[in-house]
């Protein structure tokens, strides 16, 4: 297995990819890409709340924070941010 | 409609967290995963085909009354859908449907076996994103899959993949229906799978439809089961298996994918005819929700019927709740325990834990399985019918088919 070509890095402004919907239920979204056809989850409303606000800050640790994530839990949502780059739901802004 | 299930008390308060499968049990504002049968038409007689096709129903939705069904799938963000029938490309508009379903991002999957795949058709699928194409085959050698889907149907299948796989297509896969007869064959199939560059499908033979009729013969026996689930444990990871073999968790470990019942929580059917069913293998008016003809449409239906209310709320009671393997298997598959006289809170007549076969034994013999009302199978001999409930009679004279035949004065 070779590397991811992007690790996940919470320092780069960071977006919904283009290709990406979002759909949300109850629990949280359903997130679907339709250049590479994975369904993903968001299993809660903050990390909705996250995922959609990325494109409006800075950093991707700067979401976190005005998401009102609180220190202890950052580092939960940055797993989960990385595992979302890893199946390109996100992408790096450029 | 809904006295079919057992009783449950009032559903629980949805919980805040937790595993995604706790959530899915109280369902989704729409499906994952829906199932849609475009016709109920088919050039086949396949013995064990779970929705009973043959013969276009008259009711069938309109080419506009399908465009607007996906207008409603694109607005509920319903991303994909799985096609079948019937057969669907028989359907004269079916690649216009195809296009337009694209068109209004939902993505098609469709299942044939392969009658409409030409050279042609297959160029144009390859040059198509966001399509996937299942072949059927349920037989590794042309004996073993015509002696259930028909004479010539493992040619037709052979050479629709060979015109996939010439075209450039990327990603098609081949569909099997594991049996009795090919359950020897997954190693046979995965060959041949790889030999077209096509990923390999296998899903679970369900009592539904005709499936009924050759379900004792043809369903895995334990033992098959045992080698399924080993097999699966060491290739589950390349195969697809629509999630549908969860019940053979209840072995040890659990399977990839999604280890539970889906029925009106994350997946349901559409019928040819708009008939909203909890599941493709629950053609049965005790599962069916409503129709997307309705007034409010599939969403109204999705989220409002009164059936899938019922299916959302998870099982409390029941014996299998006081299993030690309930976690695993979640007591099965509810169309495989309706359709075999089974009690749905009961086990699965395949539990591998043994409790089917005990639960089949108690059966009350006089009380026979539900049967589906809903029936389009061929009313006289197809080409190439299959052959494993004994050769079809041929008439005699060709006459003695006229449906005036016998009438005084004809």
């Amino acid at each position: 297995m070779t590397a991811p070509a992007t690790a996940f890095d919470p320092a780069l402004p960071w977006r919904r990819s283009r290709s990406v919907a979002l759909r949300p239920e109850p629990f949280g979204a359903l997130v679907y890409s339709f250049a590479n056809r994975k369904l993903s989850f968001l299993k809660s409303k903050t990390l909705v709340s996250v995922v959609e606000s990325l494109a409006d800050h800075p950093s991707a640790e700067a979401t976190l924070v005005a998401c009102g994530v609180p220190e202890a839990r950052r580092g939960a949502y940055v797993k989960a941010l990385a595992d979302l780059a890893r199946s390109q739901m996100i992408e790096v802004r450029t | 409609m809904t006295a079919v299930l057992p009783p449950r008390p009032p559903a629980p308060e949805r919980p805040v967290g937790g595993r995604l499968i706790d959530q899915f049990e109280y369902g989704l504002d729409a499906p994952i995963c829906l199932t849609w049968e475009l016709t109920y038409a088919c050039n086949l007689a396949c013995a064990h085909c779970l929705s009973s096709s043959g013969r276009r129903d008259p009711r069938e939705l309109s080419t506009a009354e399908a465009e607007a069904v996906i207008d409603e799938l694109q607005r509920m963000q319903v991303f994909y859908v799985n096609v079948g029938g019937g057969e669907p490309t028989v359907r004269p508009d079916f690649w216009h449907l195809l296009d337009y379903a694209i068109g209004h991002d939902v993505g098609v999957k469709f299942s044939t076996n392969g009658v409409k795949l030409d050279r042609t058709r297959a160029t144009q699928l390859a040059a198509t994103d966001y399509v996937d194409v299942q072949i059927s085959l349920d037989g590794a050698t042309a004996e073993v899959n015509d002696r259930v889907r028909g004479t010539g149907s493992y040619a037709t299948a052979i050479r629709a993949l060979e015109n996939l796989a010439e075209a450039g297509m990327k990603d098609f896969k081949v569909s099997v229906v594991v049996t009795r007869e090919n359950a020897g064959q997954l190693d046979a199939f995965k060959a041949l799978t790889d030999s077209f560059g096509a990923q390999l499908r296998i899903t679970r033979l369900r009592p539904s439809g005709r499936g009924a009729d050759v379900w004792d013969q043809l369903h895995p026996t334990q033992a098959q089961q045992r080698d399924l689930y080993e097999w699966l444990l060491a290739n589950g990871e390349n195969v697809l298996t629509g999630d549908s073999f969860f019940h053979l968790s209840a072995f040890g470990e659990a399977l990839p994918g999604l280890n539970l019942c889906g029925a009106g929580r994350v997946v349901c059917l559409i019928d040819p005819v708009g008939d909203v069913y909890a599941c493709p293998f629950a053609i049965h008016e005790n599962f069916l929700a409503g129709n997307v003809r309705d007034e409010g449409g599939f969403q109204r239906v999705w989220q409002s019927s009164a059936l899938f209310a019922d299916l959302r709320s998870p099982q409390t009671g029941g014996a299998c709740t006081k299993c030690a393997h309930f976690d695993a298997c979640r007591g099965g598959c509810m169309a495989a325990k309706f359709f075999t006289g089974l009690p749905l809170d009961g086990p699965d007549p395949e539990c591998v834990q043994g409790y089917g076969e005990t639960a089949l034994a108690a059966r009350d013999l006089e009380l026979l399985p539900p049967r589906s009302s809903v029936d389009h199978s061929h009313t006289g001999p197809v080409r190439g019918q299959p052959t494993l409930l004994g050769v079809p009679s041929i008439p005699a004279r060709i006459c003695d088919e006229s449906p005036l035949a016998g009438f005084p004065g004809v």
